[in-house]
Parts: C-alpha cells; structure tokens; sequence
C-alpha cells in the first residue's frame, strides 16, 4: 500500500471551488503516477485552468486537500514554499515578461529562487534555452518571436529550475493543429528527456490520447472518467462519448445547416 | 443618501487599510526578494534619470514665473532686493517638494501603474507567485526604496534649478543685482527649512509610488472595467489618488511643522 502511494506524486482528493453561486469544482480528485504524463480533458469553461491553478496556489479551493509527494499542501504560503520549488506552471498565455529578454526569463525563476552564482545562472539558462533550440534568441525580447517559440521558451523557464512536476494550462490553445501537434511533441520529448512528471489540462482529445499516459474528464464539476487513452476511447460513459463524438455532431449539425432546415441550439 | 455616504466612506477607510497591508507587505517581501539591489538601480534609472528633463524643464520655468511676479510685488514695497528670499523659501518649502511630486507622479508614477496593470493582465505577476516569487518584493519593494532616494534628489534638483531660474529672471531681466539675489537666498534658508523639504519629498515619494503601485497591481480588481480599460481607469485613478494625496499631505505636514 505505501509502496503504491508513494508511485503517486500528487494527490488530490475533494477539491471544491465556487465563485459566488457558481459552482466549478464539486468534488475532484485524483492521483497523479511520478513520472508520467497525465491530462485533464474537458470541454470549455468545464473549469479545468481552475483546477489547474487551485493545484499551483493561485487560487484558493474552498474545500478538499492535496498531497505533493506525501505532504500536504494546506494552501498557505510557508506550506507550498517547498511545492513551488519543486513544480514549475505553463500558462496557457506563457505569462513571459516583455520588458526582459529570453534569457533573462530563463534566469529569473534561478535569480530568484537559488543561490547560484551569476555564471551558474547564465550557463543554465543558456543550456535551457539551447535544449529547446532557441538558443540563437536569448538576446531577444518575447514580443520578437514567433508563437512556436514562444511557448517553447515559455517551457525552457519551467524546465530551467528542475522541477519534478510541470503544470501545463491549455498549451496548445489558440494554434493551428500542425502547431498544437508539435506542442505535444514538444511536452512528450522534453518530459522524456527530463523525466518529469507533467500535468496537462486541454481540450485537444485527439492529441492528448496520443501524448499521455493516463487521461480524466473533467465536466460539471467533477472527473466522470479516468484511465488509460485505450480505455478513454474504449468508454462507453456517456460524457465521453459525447466529448469524443463531437466531429460526428459536427458533420451532423452541418449537413443540417447545408439542408437549410437546423435550428441551432444554445450548445451550439 | 447617508446609507450611500456611509457606504463610501467605508469603501474609502478599507482602501486605506488595503493600502497599508500592501505597502507594508511589500517592505516585508524585500528582505526576502534576492538581487534586489539590482533592482532598486533599475528603479532608480526608471524615476530618476527617465524623469530628469521634466524636473530640470518645469523647475526652471518655475523660477522665472516666481522671479518675475516676486519682482512686481515686492518692487511695489521697495522691496526688490528681497526676491531671492521669496523664491527661495517659496521654491524650498512648498513649490519644490510639491511641484516634483506631480511631475514624478505624471511620469513615473503612471507608467508604474500602466506597467504592473499589464503584467497582471497577461498573468506575469501569477506566473511569478507560481515560481515562489513574492510578487511583492520583486516588483513593488525596489520601486518604493528607489523613490525614497530618487524624490529627495529630484526635489533638490528642482529647486536648485529653480533659484536659478528665479536669478535669470530677476537679475538678468529685471536688473536686480545678482550678488543681492544669492545673498538673500543664503539668509533666507535655513536648516529647518531645507529638512523640510526632505522630509515632503520623501513622503509624498513614499505616499505616490505606493498608490501607483497599489492600482496597478490590482488593475483586476477594478470595478466596471476588465482588460485594457481596467488598466487605463486604475491609471488614471493612480494619477488623480497620487495628486490629491500629495497636496493633503502637504497640507498636514505643512501644519505640523509651520
């Protein structure tokens, strides 16, 4: 039993969070293996980035606890100041700071959080930003890359202080599918070569079947199926046949709209 | 209308305690924010040398307005030889302090405002608390410090540079002698006087890059507004909060010390 508790990185069990009447979290909980590649799937507004960020301290569950490796996260600072060195967050928005160039991203997290010398620093950094071949840019300002390279230096600065845990909020948001393709790519090559254990939420089914190891998903407030992709594709639960679906209600609502007689309803 | 009265009045006494929870909170971060010597140069430069051509600009035209209607006055009383004095302690005691608070706070204050309501809405300052990063101590701290240095030195400019506006103007122009000028200036202020000074700039340097910061940073919070409205009312509100407060303390400082 110990042994396989300790297999679990992260646990989290009862996570409830509303905004006023609005109830987003009723009840989640799951258990993360130590080095695997685990998403949340849902569709959106599901309150999967709330989720995520309860997880990383950013915004405080109103009830349910959560374990990182054992221990318990109460929510307060001096309690997660151990988690937050020890996990890094990508934002669905990569969060970089325009006014510092990539390298100087890089070097934050390490600036502020080690005692590093200055040239250990430097030489991190610049190893970080060369292991996601965008070492030709550290000089440059974030606003003067593109999109790929952008999140892919957004990755460098969670990678560069050696988390064990890596968060990742809808990474593929907003990019066309060969780029949301190259992003999983990116998140399975890099968590295999850096061995962490990564977290993802998003609601890119085809591409995060591929990439992870074990899959949930979330939807009205609670996880309504866990396990493997094999058995996600194999559910016969109602809500993931839904989710999984959805291109069929697609083709369908189309041909409909095609016919001149859909009525398109609120879900749509 | 007294439900509404004590409504804002409450709203207004909770923003004064929010404030002083932030700013005393980002002083406590500082000891624990690393590098910060670094930053508080970085600030430093930013409300410093940034804001110098405004302070050397309005500090001289301040003077020659001041030399110029000191001299009709005072010329109506035979009293010509004493302008020096009167720009002096005008420009040491209330123009100098007052008038660089605004123009820091015009320029360096509002782009704090601008800069940290912008890091809030494109989650850098989330992205900082989720990397153990006291947002606080990284992005406040170094500013506050920096001002307690940069308005005392931008005020000692302004009025510096303001005496010697007022001597072109009144002795250049208006022919009062220029030895007479220098000589009353140097019997006008006195130590008193000069710490004064000090003490109204750093306050007001302490008072304005707190408001700028606060509105900023909480540029989310702001209500009526989201996104880049919610940035432009928190910086115009840190502006508009930033001016009445210099000229209230300036009054209550005024008050104790006259």
């Amino acid at each position: 039993m110990d042994t396989g508790k300790k297999d679990f990185l992260l646990e989290v069990d009862g996570l409830k969070k509303s905004f006023g009447d609005r109830v987003v979290l009723a009840g989640v909980g799951l258990a993360v293996r130590r080095g695997s590649v685990f998403t949340v799937l849902g569709p959106s507004g599901a309150g999967k980035s709330v989720f995520l960020k309860c997880l990383a301290g950013v915004v405080q569950p109103d009830a349910g606890t959560i374990r990182f490796d054992g221990q318990l996260l109460s929510g307060g600072p001096g309690s997660r100041a151990g988690f937050h060195r020890r996990c890094s967050f990508l934002f669905q928005s990569n969060a970089l700071f325009d006014s510092l160039t990539a390298l100087e991203n890089v070097a934050l997290p390490l600036e502020q959080t080690t005692d590093l010398t200055n040239h250990e620093i430097r030489e991190r950094s610049l190893e970080a930003l060369r292991q996601l071949e965008i070492e030709n840019h550290g000089g440059h300002f974030p606003g003067q890359l593109s999109g790929g390279m952008q999140k892919r230096l957004a990755l460098a600065r969670a990678i560069v202080t050696r988390p064990e845990l890596v968060f990742f909020d809808e990474p593929t948001a907003g990019l066309d599918p060969l780029r949301r393709n190259a992003v999983f790519a990116m998140i399975a090559k890099y968590q295999r070569q850096f061995g962490f254990t990564a977290l993802i939420v998003t609601h890119d089914v085809t591409e995060a079947l591929l990439a992870s190891d074990r899959v949930a998903l979330l939807a009205q407030g609670r996880i309504g199926f866990e396990g493997t992709p094999d058995e996600f594709s194999a559910s016969g639960h109602p809500v993931v046949g839904g989710f999984r679906d959805s291109a069929g209600a697609l083709g369908t609502s189309l041909a409909a709209i095609r016919r001149g007689d859909a009525i398109l309803s609120d879900d749509a | 209308m007294l439900k509404l009265l004590g409504g804002q009045t409450l709203r207004v006494i909770a923003g004064l305690g929010d404030l002083a929870l932030f700013t005393g909170e980002s002083f406590r971060s500082a000891g624990k924010s690393r590098r910060l010597g670094r930053r508080i140069a970085r600030a430093v430069y930013e409300q410093g040398t940034l804001c110098l051509p405004v302070i050397l600009i309005v500090g001289m035209f301040t003077g020659l307005v001041l030399g110029l209607q000191g001299y009709y006055v005072l010329n109506r009383f035979g009293s010509a030889g004493l302008l020096g004095a009167l720009v002096s302690l005008s420009l040491v005691r209330e123009m100098g302090p007052v008038l660089a608070a605004l123009m820091l706070v015009g320029q360096a204050g509002s782009a704090l405002a601008a800069e940290l309501g912008i890091q809030r809405n494109s989650e850098q300052i989330v992205a900082l608390e989720t990397m153990g990063v006291s947002s606080h101590g990284y992005l406040v701290a170094p500013r506050l410090i920096a001002a307690l240095l940069v308005f005392p030195l931008q005020t000692a400019l302004f009025v510096a540079v303001g005496l010697w506006g007022g001597s072109l103007s009144g002795s250049l122009l208006l022919g009062v002698d220029s030895g007479v000028y220098w000589s009353a200036v140097e019997r006008a202020v006195e130590a008193p006087d000069v710490r004064e000074c000090f003490l109204k700039a750093a306050t007001f340097g302490l008072l304005t890059i707190s408001i700028c910061a606060y509105h900023g940073f909480n540029a989310h919070r702001c209500r009526g507004a989201t996104g880049a409205r919610a940035v432009s009312a928190s910086t115009t509100r840190a502006v508009v909060h930033s001016s009445i407060v210099v000229l209230v303390a300036d009054y209550v400082i005024t008050s104790f010390l006259v």
